[in-house]
Parts: structure tokens; C-alpha cells; sequence
């Protein structure tokens, strides 16, 4: 079988979940007759025809509201935002609606809110973003945040078929620049489980996404200069967390970095620093560290962006103060 | 389609079809809605309904009349003062009494406040307190009947508030853009709890706004049960026609405040007792039911006392209710897992409050007296 790239993936766990589901459509700004502004959804609308391929007006909330009705009603609404950055106009439709239906009212919400997101893309302030901790914060909602091309297909068919709302975030950096043979079959990845990227014995980096990379490139180089091993935990889900896979790599390396390209005050990276210190503090060899963007908006200008984002010498450079503990 | 020039037309209103007992039927839902509010605020002035109490006193035929022109089938989406359109559409007194009253029982199982609870498979989907929010959610519970291909038809209620919102906006206009099966109502009672209309819309009238959405808009007198219910099915069978949205208004007036704590002190003096006097939609339709339908006397005082024994009724068996039990509240925020595992600090504990509590730290809350029951 031949290599796709980590959008092509995408898209084949969307048909595959179209054609294997008639309940399964796609709704969004330019999704139809132009493929969408990254093209993920291309070729759909002749697929699939415009009852199931449906171009939307400029309005996430009408996208969300309208995906979460159709939900309640047997449907399996995959939704795009444009780019992730304008989750935020649905943020109400999200956090008070869908992920309280089931709680509150018994409402099932089977739904798909897929985007691309994140920078390294000279995106500048709104369309470069890494929105994911306002919704982890926000029981009721799943979040997804692939790092690899059969992730980005299995977790795609994953959260199709998931009877709760899930929120895909695809990496931009990555949908054209990462390639993979698909597995053979009904490829499906749990959802909330992690997995692990490198083995390794001295340090953890526990990441997801783009940063996957950046932590690989990084534990590449410290194994060659400095003799390390590096271990690397790519989560794939960020809510529920995989508290199996977080908590066993620290019983194996005692020293972790958590690394992500989201902010740094309320990033997830807090989040997982405070669970290891209330299950894994006795199996602490070093203080839990992070590496994380400035607490900054995403600038445009590459030297800014630089900046702002974590960078694979400031991963080997954390991980060279771990390990000296 | 040109609604407008359809209505009113003398001798052609929807509301001829409905035969004597259907029209008596509306009277019934009316008085049990404000029956059954009066029963909550005695429940209320006795703390058993531990929230908010919201009343609908004055707008029970805007209410009434627009539930009854759909069908069966038909799905809508209440707001807080359509507790009329949910009775109609099937919730029972006992369901409100023990929601108000958070009962372990309730349709909610203590989760959710007042009415906002729903069913699908009798017709109607509860609300969430952000305003205009449903117009949204209807818009896919339409799209989803079309997809389908579904002989059924949605309806949204949104006040004049919710007119000014984000989500009213999007909704309707993609609802518009896309031709669905979906009827907005919106309940014009003057004030979005202290807002009167004036400070909410420029618009001379929110039925104004359908031009804008390139759809037909219908204006009614919304304490006229029969005229609602005339202006509804019009854009109700409009919309099962094919011929998509329809903004209807109800002018209504709103006699009670917000909720029950609200004084209206905002309220101009006089305003409310006029509309008490003149304008009662229940004051109104007993004339209609006495001179058009013929009603008696005692054919009234029979459905009064069917509805005073109803919510008796419901009363006796909702204080029996049980309260929820306490873990209940980590169950099904997802499908799977199923439920969320307490936390280590309450492992093993059934309840939140015990002996270590001491509430009177809190200032609001009264310790029994020693040697008190």
C-alpha cells in the first residue's frame, strides 16, 4: 500500500466513516465545492452528493447548534471549523449545550468538531492556534490531538463512532509535510489512549502533536551527544488523559519533561504535572518540568513565531537539566 | 409564498377546522398551566422547590395555542415560560412538580431546574438557560427530518431577548439559507427580565426581522388562543409544505417578573393590573367558549375540578419522591466510560456533608436548636 500524507488520512477515515455510515455527514464554510481551505474535505460533495457534503453560512454557532440537533436526532455530524482559532465563536454552543446534553437532558451528541490548528505556519495571531485546554476544562467534551498519519485516520474514525462529542484537532504543520502507510483494514484508535513514540530509559518527554516531532528530533540528538535515552510519550488524547501511560513512564524514568506548543499558563502541562505529583511523587527523581510557549499571542514575523514557540533546542536543553538531577 | 395576504381572511381561519371539543381542550391546558404554576408557589413559599420559580402568568395562550398546531410527530423547544407547550406536548404535572422540587425521580434526576427537561419521543427537546441557543439546535433537528425524509416539522420559542443573541441570528439564518421544516416563535412579553423592548431592538417590530432572513413573517395577538394557534399552523403547514422558516410574533405580556424573587419594580405603575383587567388570555377565551362554543357553567367548573384534582394529584405523589442519591451526580456525563469515580478525598463516602461540617460558618443557614425537632 501506498504512503498518504497525514490529510489524506484524514480524509480516508471521513469517507471510510461515510460510506460505512449513511448517517455520518459533513457541514462547514467551503467544505463542499472547494474542498475546504486545506482541502481535507475534497472530492466529498461529488461523493457524496450536497445532502451530506453541506456548505454552511459564516456562523460556528449555527454549525455546532445545528450539528448537535441532528446528533440528539441519529446523525453523526462531522463539522469543520475553518481553522481551530474560531472554535472560540461556538465556545457557548459547546461548553453549555453539547457537552452537558447527555448529563443534563439524556441528549446524546455523536459529533465531530474537526479543525486545523496549531503554528510553525507563519499563521499569525488567528490562525495558528492551540485552543484544546478551554475544552479539556470542560467535562462532557473529548479531545484529540493526532501527531501521525495513522493516528490521524484512526482516531478520525474513532471519534465518528464515538457517542459523545469529540474535538479534532489536526496539526496544519504536519497535514502536508508527515506520510504513512495506512494499516491494512477497519483501522481504528482508541480513544484516551496514549501511545509510546520512542522507548527509552533516562527521561520522559511527554507531548502530542506537532511537538511529537520536535521531542524525537530532540531525543535523536541526545542519545548521539550525550548518550541519553529518551522516552516519548505521544498522548493522541487529551481528554479523557491516559493516566496509565503517564503515570508508567514515570515509574520507568523518574524524570519528565512535558512539552506542548499551546500556552504555558493553563496548558495541559499543568494538568499533568499536578496528577504525577498527587500518584508518582515518590517515584520522582527531579522536579516536573515544562517547556511550552510563551504565554504570548502567536506573532507572524518568523523570528517572532520562533520565539514565542518551543523549539528541539529547548527540549534537549530541558532534558539535559533533568537529567543532571 | 406570500403568508401575509392569507391572514386574516374571514371565514378561512385554521382554527374553523378544530372541532368544539379541541377548542375546549385549549382551555384545559391553559387553566392546568396556571393551576399548576399557583400550586408551585405554594410549594415555592414553603422551600420545597429548592431553585428559582419561573411563571407564565398572562402568556398561557401564547403558549397553548402555538404547541397545539403541531402534530404528534412534531418536535419544539420550549423556553422558561412555555410550560404550556410542554404539557401539551405530553410532560405531566408530576414530571414538573418533582423537576421544581429536584427530586430523585424527576426527568432530570435532579440534574436540571424548573421545565428545562425534554423527550424526544413525545415531542420536545428541553432548553439551556443562554439565550437563543435552541434556534441552533432546532435547525439540526430539522436538517435531520429533511435528510431523512420526514414529514415533521420543529418549532423554537426565543423571546424578545433572545432576538438580540448570536445564536438566534446564526440559526435562523442558516435555518433560512437552507429551507428547513422549522417554525421561530417569538414571544413578545415586553421585557427580558428587567429590558423592555426599546432598549432591546431599534426594530419597530421583531416580525420586522423575517425581511432581513428572506423569510415570511406572521404577527398574532399571542392572548388570543385561537388566533395563535391560526398564525402557528399557518407556518407549520407552510413549513411541512416545503416552503422552510417562518418567524411568527406573539404579542403577549409578561405579569410576573423574571422569576418569582424579581419585585418589577422597573415596571411602570398600573401597567400590569391593566393587562390583569383587560387583557387575561384565560378572561378572554371563557367570553369566546361562553358565546361562540356554547359552554356552560358547569361544563367550566367540571374541567377546573379535573384540573385542581390532576394537580392534587401530582402533588401528593411528588412529595413522596425520593431525593437523588448523591453518587448519582458522577454517572453519564459521556456514554463511556459510564461514570466518573469519586475522588480520593470522598472514597468511600455516600454524601458530601457530614459531622465535619459546620454550616453555620456559612452565615445563611440556621442551626437547629438543641432540643429542637
Amino acid at each position: 500500500m501506498a504512503e498518504i500524507t497525514y490529510l489524506e488520512a484524514l480524509r480516508e477515515g471521513i469517507v471510510e466513516e461515510m460510506a460505512r455510515d449513511e448517517n455520518v455527514f459533513c457541514m462547514g464554510e467551503d467544505i463542499g465545492a472547494y474542498g475546504g481551505a486545506f482541502k481535507v474535505t475534497d472530492g466529498l460533495l461529488d461523493r457524496f452528493g450536497e445532502s451530506r457534503v453541506i456548505d454552511t453560512p459564516i456562523s460556528e454557532i449555527a454549525i455546532v447548534g445545528a450539528a448537535a440537533g441532528a446528533g440528539h436526532m441519529g446523525m453523526r455530524p462531522v463539522v469543520e471549523m475553518q481553522f481551530i482559532d474560531f472554535i472560540a465563536n461556538a465556545y457557548d454552543m459547546l461548553t453549555n449545550y453539547v457537552a452537558t446534553a447527555r448529563y443534563r437532558a439524556f441528549l446524546p451528541c455523536p459529533m465531530v468538531v474537526r479543525g486545523p490548528s496549531g503554528g510553525y505556519v507563519r499563521g499569525g495571531p488567528f490562525h495558528s492556534q492551540n485552543p484544546e485546554a478551554g475544552f479539556i476544562h470542560t467535562p462532557g467534551l473529548k479531545v484529540v490531538y493526532p501527531a501521525t498519519a495513522e493516528d490521524a485516520k484512526g482516531l478520525m474514525k474513532a471519534a465518528i463512532r464515538d457517542d459523545d462529542c469529540v474535538l479534532f484537532f489536526e496539526h496544519k504543520y504536519l497535514y502536508r509535510r508527515i506520510k504513512a502507510e495506512m494499516p491494512a483494514g477497519d483501522h481504528v484508535v482508541p480513544i484516551g489512549k496514549a501511545r509510546v513514540a520512542r522507548e527509552g530509559k533516562d527521561v520522559s518527554i511527554i507531548t502530542y502533536a506537532a511537538t511529537v516531532w520536535k521531542a524525537l528530533e530532540a531525543a535523536e540528538s541526545l542519545e548521539k551527544e550525550d548518550g541519553l535515552s529518551v522516552e516519548v510519550i505521544d498522548l493522541r488524547t487529551l481528554a479523557p488523559l491516559d493516566d496509565d501511560a503517564i503515570f508508567a513512564t514515570v515509574r520507568k524514568t523518574n524524570r519528565v519533561l512535558v512539552l506542548h506548543e499551546d500556552t504555558r499558563t493553563g496548558g495541559i502541562a499543568g494538568e499533568i504535572t499536578a496528577r504525577i505529583n498527587e500518584s508518582c511523587f515518590e517515584w520522582l527523581d527531579a522536579p516536573v518540568l515544562r517547556v511550552t510557549a510563551h504565554d504570548i499571542p502567536l506573532p507572524y514575523a518568523p523570528q517572532l513565531e520562533d520565539f514565542v514557540l518551543p523549539q528541539t533546542s529547548d527540549v534537549v536543553r530541558a532534558v539535559r537539566r533533568l537529567a543532571a538531577y | 409564498m406570500d403568508l401575509g395576504s392569507r391572514f386574516p381572511v374571514p371565514g378561512s381561519r385554521p382554527s374553523d377546522a378544530l372541532t368544539r371539543v379541541q377548542k375546549l381542550d385549549l382551555y384545559y391546558w391553559m387553566r392546568l398551566t396556571r393551576s399548576l404554576e399557583e400550586r408551585l408557589v405554594a410549594l415555592y413559599r414553603q422551600t420545597k422547590v429548592v431553585g428559582g420559580l419561573f411563571r407564565s402568568l398572562g402568556q398561557e395562550a401564547d403558549a397553548v395555542g402555538s404547541a397545539y398546531a403541531l402534530e404528534r410527530r412534531d418536535i419544539l423547544s420550549p423556553l422558561i415560560r412555555n410550560l404550556g407547550s410542554m404539557l401539551v406536548k405530553g410532560a405531566t404535572p408530576l414530571e414538573i412538580l418533582r423537576q421544581y422540587m429536584a427530586k430523585g425521580d424527576s426527568p432530570t434526576r435532579g440534574r436540571e431546574l424548573n421545565i428545562h427537561f425534554g423527550d424526544t419521543d413525545r415531542g420536545f427537546i428541553g432548553q439551556i438557560s443562554p439565550l437563543g441557543d435552541m434556534v441552533p439546535v432546532m435547525a439540526g433537528v430539522t436538517l435531520t427530518f429533511r435528510m431523512r425524509g420526514q414529514d415533521r416539522v420543529g418549532l423554537v420559542y426565543v423571546g424578545d431577548g433572545a432576538t438580540s443573541t448570536g445564536a438566534f441570528h446564526e440559526g435562523i439564518n442558516f435555518a433560512a439559507v437552507q429551507r428547513l421544516p422549522l417554525v421561530v416563535v417569538v414571544e413578545n412579553n415586553g421585557y427580558a427580565y428587567s429590558t423592555p423592548i426599546e432598549k432591546q431592538t431599534a426594530a419597530r417590530q421583531f416580525v420586522d426581522k423575517a425581511i432581513g432572513y428572506g423569510i415570511p413573517g406572521l404577527q398574532a395577538d399571542g392572548n388570543d388562543v385561537l388566533a395563535v394557534y391560526d398564525v402557528t399552523k399557518m407556518a407549520v403547514d407552510h413549513a411541512r409544505a416545503g416552503g422552510g422558516v417562518t418567524l411568527v410574533e406573539l404579542m403577549t405580556y409578561r405579569r410576573k417578573g423574571h422569576a418569582e424573587h424579581d419585585n418589577q419594580s422597573y415596571v411602570p405603575a398600573g401597567e400590569i393590573d391593566r393587562w390583569a383587567a383587560e387583557n387575561d388570555p384565560l378572561d378572554r377565551y371563557l367570553v369566546v367558549m361562553r358565546e361562540e362554543l356554547g359552554a356552560t357553567d358547569a361544563e367550566i367548573a367540571a374541567m377546573d375540578a379535573r384540573v385542581t384534582a390532576e394537580i392534587d394529584a401530582a402533588t401528593d405523589e411528588a412529595e413522596k419522591s425520593p431525593p437523588p442519591l448523591p453518587l448519582d451526580a458522577l454517572e453519564g456525563v459521556y456514554a463511556n466510560p459510564p461514570a466518573e469515580r469519586p475522588l480520593w478525598f470522598r472514597d468511600g463516602a455516600d454524601r458530601a456533608v457530614d459531622v465535619n461540617e459546620r454550616p453555620e460558618g456559612w452565615g445563611t443557614w440556621q442551626a437547629p436548636r438543641p432540643g429542637s425537632a
